[in-house]
């Protein structure tokens, strides 16, 4: 009692000092003792009057008190103590040749922190720059005060930027949904309903579920209407993005499937090896991504956004010289024998993983993305094209026209696909068939590794990544149809896209247990692959 | 072609019964009654130790089951653990309701389904309670997958590597369907925490030699059963398929029965082996679908040599037997010796184990 009494006298005391200063700055001397009082709700009551009032001057005062440097001095002014000791005078910046000891600190708590932000966004929305009102009225999107209503109504009616408008008016609606008066909750709902946010679709869907008790969380039944009526408007709306977005993700997908499948169409479909050790050449493609990126990241830091330049031509290389290893030591021992093929590589496949889960330890390694890959491309609604998607889908369709000028435009490619079509007219023909075969071999070894490069750009690198994608690998190569391109292509899109639109309705693993259903239905209907049945797809 | 005691008695050559009946007695009536020695005895046979051969005897009738549709008829099958794994979920099943309300939160229904909220059990776990249907379904469940898969694969004549690979895209399937908790199946953990089987302790250790020796009896069984199929004229045919399925087409033989009779009876074992292997072991989870494992079982019967029944079982024994001791001397050389070995036996052991002990080829179907 004894202490409040104080502290209200100490109060009347300072205001009247203040009043009878003719000061230039335009802050009551009421509202700055408040701020500098000791509890928290009458600093609270302090900033919503600033708030109130539209007061732009108290911007940088805020500001100061957020960071915790707003200081009162004996005379009652505010100023910011900076961290080296220097008292500022507020607006201007100014040096005060005062002692930091004779400051009274205003302190700040969690609860204190979260209304000055808000308040400064409600201050700022009067501010004459366009960005700052836009940012401000973003960040008033989540705000929940009632009190805000009528400053933000006030705004709506001052403000003529579009854009900071859709934002107001997203605002007060947010507001308005949580007021008692069924009347202002359908005028929210309403509003909500302009909206493109997918959260805004998903407070709205939430007003038409049921509680426990059996009854709504929206009790009013016409504003439930407008509110079915308004997701069903977001939902038109959104249909032309979310299918944009679903067809992208199904691309970029059938990308990684083309990029891992690619070097088996070759090795299998060309060469009649089931290699199954193709995963793990991925894996050693991304551990050399890895690499590379850690060499420049220690000894080339200014260029590391250039990294994957040499991490391209690194992994094909590394991954290509471990095919022709294998060629050479186990594989040319079993052509023509495809089973056997199988269990060796397996055996292979057994032997890398745990080699690399020496070397590199069994968890999984990081691999940053330079920074031009990360962030993406924003369309209406939420729905992001990411940039490293985007660079996977250019890079597959690079690769894939390299392997096919490749096979089809070199001598190489002409003596790969003689020794394909009949083995032992080739030789005869003086082709030196085991080196066409190790070429090839390493060819396809090396596109494995290019598939590496692109996984470790969107997923986690492990020893065991390539275990992931074999079985999926193997299915479009089967489903595209052997030693036909063409078809890995189609088949690699074509459950890349069936598995992005299964998956919204099924999930995704029903939706991944659906395709292999179909696939393997398809191979009763199909055993020789899709590609003669150009262009039925969607049938699979 | 019925089989008459005489018949019987020429199954084996005259050293095959001696050994076979000697292998018998040890498992029925010598393990038995080491197992009664105190448990400091240097004869005792140990919980462990018995665990271990266990285990490999249900691995020993899926590198029979591998053999018979590998081995003798040429079709490489990459999903036999899907079905050893569906014949020890449909064992769990009724294991998992003996356990009653001593779970850990005391319910009639399994913890899993308390954790994930439900208030009754799912359709597909009505009459999960009766053994007499569990056995039904451990026998069922796998053979009518078999069956049906195995109708639609053989009736568009897929072969060789084709049919490999799309077995393999089944057990995976079921992999990740099981992995689901909404399946009703225990998710990520399975089915374990067994407490009775039929009523008996699962803890008791007379309980655990009573599944060892129902486990020996039931190898024993089926290998007479394999031994009798593949020396009939059946499984002549099936030889005949695997060497030249055109000819024996053209020969007038529906090769397509035949492939589907031997598939479905090979998956019908494999699921008797992992009902077998469930109470034994304690745990069944999807990993058991993984593609790696039925992989694996083709090393098995790779090794011991394939088309000789002895190889299927040698096989599963030694590759087992080397697992149990490297998983515990060197466990992360184990992959390398696996490795190797899937090399080597298809580099340089065409005939696995038995070819290298065989003065002359291996003789098949005599």
């Amino acid at each position: 009692m004894l202490y409040r009494l104080r502290r209200l006298g100490i109060q009347i005391y300072l205001v009247f000092i203040f009043s009878s200063l003719s000061t230039v700055y335009a802050l009551d001397a009421t509202t700055i003792q408040q701020l500098a009082a000791q509890d928290s709700d009458s600093k609270i009551a302090a900033i919503k009057r600033l708030v109130k009032n539209q007061d732009v001057t108290a911007i940088p005062l805020l500001i100061e008190m957020q960071n915790g440097r707003l200081n009162i001095t004996q005379q009652g002014q505010p100023v910011a103590l900076s961290e080296s000791g220097q008292v500022k005078e507020i607006p201007s910046g100014k040096i005060l040749n005062i002692a930091p000891e004779a400051l009274q600190t205003v302190t700040v708590n969690n609860r204190l922190r979260s209304s000055i932000e808000v308040a400064l966004a409600a201050l700022r929305l009067s501010v004459a720059d366009h960005n700052t009102r836009l940012r401000a009225a973003q960040e008033l999107t989540t705000a929940e005060d009632e009190e805000l209503l009528e400053l933000l109504e006030r705004s709506l009616a001052k403000e003529s930027a579009g854009d900071v408008r859709l934002l107001l008016e997203h605002a007060l609606a947010n507001i308005k949904i949580k007021s008692p008066d069924a009347e202002m909750r359908r005028d929210a709902v309403i509003l909500l309903g302009h909206s493109d946010n997918p959260n805004t679709k998903l407070a709205l869907a939430n007003l038409l579920e049921k509680k426990a008790d059996g009854n709504y969380v929206e009790a009013d039944k016409d504003v439930r209407m407008e509110a079915a009526k308004a997701i069903a408007a977001i939902d038109r709306r959104l249909v032309i993005p979310e299918l944009i977005g679903t067809v992208f993700s199904g691309l970029s997908l059938g990308s990684v499937l083309l990029l891992t499948a690619l070097g088996l169409a070759i090795t299998f479909g060309l060469m009649g090896v089931i290699n199954m050790a193709h995963g793990e050449l991925m894996m050693i493609g991304a551990y050399a991504t890895y690499v590379v990126q850690v060499v420049f990241k220690e000894y080339l830091p200014s260029v590391f956004q250039y990294y994957l330049l040499i991490a391209v031509p690194a992994a094909f290389l590394v991954s290509a010289l471990v095919g022709i290893a294998l060629e050479r030591t186990v594989i040319r021992y079993l052509y023509g024998r495809p089973l056997e093929t199988l269990l060796a590589t397996w055996g292979i496949s057994l032997i890398l993983i745990q080699f690399v889960r020496m070397i590199f330890g069994a968890q999984n390694v990081e691999v940053t993305n330079p920074a031009w890959m990360s962030g993406g491309w924003a369309l209406a609604g939420g729905v992001v094209l990411p940039y490293n998607r985007m660079a996977i889908i250019v890079f597959a369709i690079l690769v894939l026209w390299l392997v096919w000028s490749l096979l089809n435009r070199t001598r190489l490619g002409l003596y790969v696909r003689a020794v394909t079509q009949n083995r032992s007219m080739a030789d005869c023909m003086g082709i030196a068939t085991p080196r066409v075969d190790w070429m090839t071999f390493g060819l396809g070894s090396g596109i494995a590794g290019l598939g590496g490069v692109a996984l470790s750009q969107i997923g986690n690198v492990g020893p065991d990544l390539g275990q992931s994608y074999i079985v999926d690998s193997f299915l479009v190569v089967v489903l595209g149809g052997v030693g036909q391109m063409a078809g890995t292509v189609l088949a690699a899109l074509g459950l890349g896209e069936l598995n992005k639109f299964l998956e919204p309705h099924t999930g995704a693993v029903l939706g991944k247990i659906c395709i292999l259903v179909l696939i393997i239905l398809f191979i009763q209907k199909r055993p020789q692959g899709l590609f003669a049945l150009k262009g039925r797809v969607t049938e699979v | 072609m019925t089989p008459s005691i005489s018949n019987l008695a020429n199954l084996f050559s005259r050293r095959a019964w001696i050994v076979f009946l000697c292998a018998l007695a040890l498992v029925v009536v010598v393990a038995p009654l080491t197992r009664m020695l105190p448990a400091d005895h240097p004869l005792h046979f140990s919980d462990y130790l018995m665990l271990v051969i266990g285990k490999i005897m249900c691995y020993a009738m899926v590198a029979v089951a591998m053999d018979l549709i590998w081995g003798y008829t040429g079709i490489l099958s990459l999903g036999h653990g899907l079905f050893f794994a569906l014949g020890g979920y449909a064992m769990g099943m009724t294991l998992m309701r003996e356990i009653g309300t001593q779970g850990q939160y005391g319910s009639v229904l399994p913890d899993f389904m308390v954790f994930l909220d439900w208030g009754d059990f799912p359709w597909y776990w009505a009459g999960s309670d009766s053994y007499l249907f569990a056995i039904v379904k451990i026998l069922l469940v796998p053979g009518l997958l078999a069956y049906v898969f195995g109708y639609f694969a053989f009736r568009s004549r897929i072969k060789g590597v084709y049919f490999s690979i799309i077995t393999q895209a089944l057990t995976f399937a079921f992999m990740l369907l099981f992995f689901r908790n909404e399946t009703g199946f225990g998710g990520n953990n399975g089915f374990t925490d067994f407490k009775r089987i039929f009523g008996y302790s699962l803890a008791e250790p007379a309980t655990k030699t009573a599944l060892f020796v129902i486990t020996g009896v039931t190898l024993a069984a089926l290998l007479m059963l394999c031994r009798y199929l593949v020396t009939s004229k059946f499984g002549r045919v099936l030889t005949a398929i695997r060497d030249a399925e055109g000819r024996a087409m053209f020969s007038g033989y529906n090769t397509k029965n035949y492939k589907l009779f031997v598939w479905t009876l090979s998956a019908v074992i494999c699921g008797i082996a992992g009902a077998l292997y469930v109470p034994q072991v304690g745990i069944i989870n999807p990993s058991e679908m993984s593609p790696a494992n039925s992989i694996e079982i083709a090393i098995w019967t790779a090794v011991g040599g394939r088309g000789t029944l002895t190889g299927a079982l040698l096989g599963a024994g030694v590759v087992n037997g080397a697992k149990s001791w490297f998983t515990m001397a060197f466990p992360e050389l184990w992959l390398y010796f696996l490795g190797a070995l899937f090399i080597g036996v298809t580099l340089y052991m065409p005939k696995g184990l038995l070819g290298l002990f065989a003065r002359r080829p291996v003789q098949r179907g005599k």
